[in-house]
């Protein structure tokens, strides 16, 4: 019952999956990130009305199924003739989806940080910027780590999407062995193993963040 | 820089047919929240016994349905199952995966409201005569479901956007195993999927819609 034809090689390539996932995510995560960040303070800055446009753009990344996004994205890309590899592809339309939900973290990192706080600082003859740096950024930061850390977890679990585009990612690579070796079971239980083994230390940082700085406590 | 010709034409034309695929999606949603709620509230029951084997396996059901990628979820169901004899239609198949994900996530949330309701309550309960499950059904729960509506109506969307991953099982019946299968047939890609992408939004904004006014007429003091 436990014999298996796994092979060493085999599980390489379920490494080299999960290689291609992390690569997935890393480059959307700091990309969608920044996009966020920028978002965000733009958001908070023109304030609902003037960015009623931007708002709305970005609401359509979070209404519209990953897969569908994923798919336009390649579409448009060849319409556009860019020529793009899917892994470009990938990265790209991950990076704007990721961006969609980093800049309402952001925004509610921002408003939570007391008005009063700010005045004083700019009282004190700071700039704009220097109210951003050293006020803002490390108040707000503490709010919005824990849920930034969450989006981070839920773009490695949807980057598993672009199999769709033909990456071969870590649930892909499993797909490909259960269909060589007809285990299905076995295969992805260690498929699952090996998302939960990425996922849990950083989810369970994320809860330890959560509780220790928790601002009501 | 664009030398593609559009041919909206094609997709309008699909359009029923595609609408039709919506209402299978939304069925699937609304089914896989209704057993996702009654498994978040049997999770929920799990962990509040004291008892180490069934808490063991609420905190295992949540950890896995949220760890793991909702695609995932839905190939054990498809695939995983076939070792044990067991073969589900893609139907199934997503309808399950989904459910099981929906549980998780609606455990996790039940978990956030129920540290929001004070514990005496239980005890004033109980010492009014409540057995335990009376004042779970008559006090925690009702509180308890209040608190986690409007996550609970995130989850449901959550639930929508997921039933789009049953084209990998080979679902054709839904929204987009339906713009899969019309553009398999014409290769005009962008323009199904475009159209399939606005249904898809038009139906999560009428669903929060719906939620937010069914909260104010539901929940009014």
């Amino acid at each position: 019952m436990f014999s298996t034809a796994l092979t060493w090689s085999d599980l390489a390539f379920l490494a080299q999956g999960a290689g291609m996932t992390l690569a997935v995510t890393a480059v959307s995560v700091a990309a969608g990130t920044v996009l966020g960040i920028l978002f965000g303070i733009i958001r908070f800055q023109f304030g609902p009305y003037w960015s009623a446009p931007l708002t709305f753009a970005l609401d359509i990344f979070r209404s519209v199924p990953l897969l569908i996004q994923l798919v336009l994205g390649n579409a448009l890309q060849s319409i556009a003739k860019m020529g793009w590899p899917p892994f470009t592809t990938s990265c790209v339309v991950l990076s704007l989806y990721t961006a969609a939900y980093c800049t309402e973290i952001v925004r509610g990192g921002i408003d939570s940080v007391p008005v009063n706080t700010r005045r004083a600082a700019r009282s004190l003859g700071m700039s704009w910027w220097q109210d951003m740096r050293y006020i803002v950024a490390p108040l707000a930061i503490r709010v919005s780590l824990p849920s930034w850390i969450g989006l981070t977890l839920g773009v490695m679990k949807d980057s598993a999407l672009v199999l769709w585009l033909g990456l071969i990612e870590l649930l892909r690579a499993s797909q490909i062995l259960v269909t060589r070796l007809q285990e299905p079971l076995f295969i992805l239980l260690l498929c699952g193993a090996i998302y939960f083994v990425i996922s849990l230390p950083i989810a369970r940082f994320g809860r330890y963040l959560e509780e220790r700085w928790s601002p009501n406590d | 820089m664009f030398s593609y010709t559009f041919h909206w034409n094609q997709a309008f034309r699909a359009l029923p047919q595609m609408l039709d695929g919506a209402l299978v999606t939304l069925e699937i949603a609304l089914l896989s929240m209704a057993i996702g709620l009654a498994l978040a509230i049997a999770l929920t029951l799990f962990r509040l016994s004291g008892n180490r084997a069934l808490s063991g396996i609420a905190t295992a059901w949540v950890e896995v349905a949220r760890n793991t990628p909702a695609l995932f979820q839905i190939y054990m169901a498809h695939f995983g199952l076939g070792n044990f004899g067991i073969h589900l239609s893609p139907f199934t198949a997503l309808l399950a995966g989904i459910a099981f994900n929906n549980a998780g996530y609606l455990a996790e949330n039940f978990r956030g409201a129920l540290k929001a309701i004070p514990d005496t309550q239980t005890r004033a309960g109980r010492s009014l005569g409540m057995s335990s499950l009376q004042a779970f059904r008559y006090i925690v729960l009702p509180q308890m479901l209040r608190i986690a509506f409007l996550p609970a109506t995130n989850q449901m969307v959550w639930a929508i956007l997921m039933t789009s991953l049953g084209v990998t099982v080979s679902m054709n019946s839904d929204l987009a195993g339906v713009t899969q299968e019309l553009n398999a047939r014409s290769f005009r890609t962008f323009e199904f999927f475009a159209l399939a992408a606005v249904i898809y939004y038009v139906i999560a904004k009428v669903v929060t819609l719906a939620a937010r006014l069914l909260a104010a007429r539901m929940f009014r003091y």
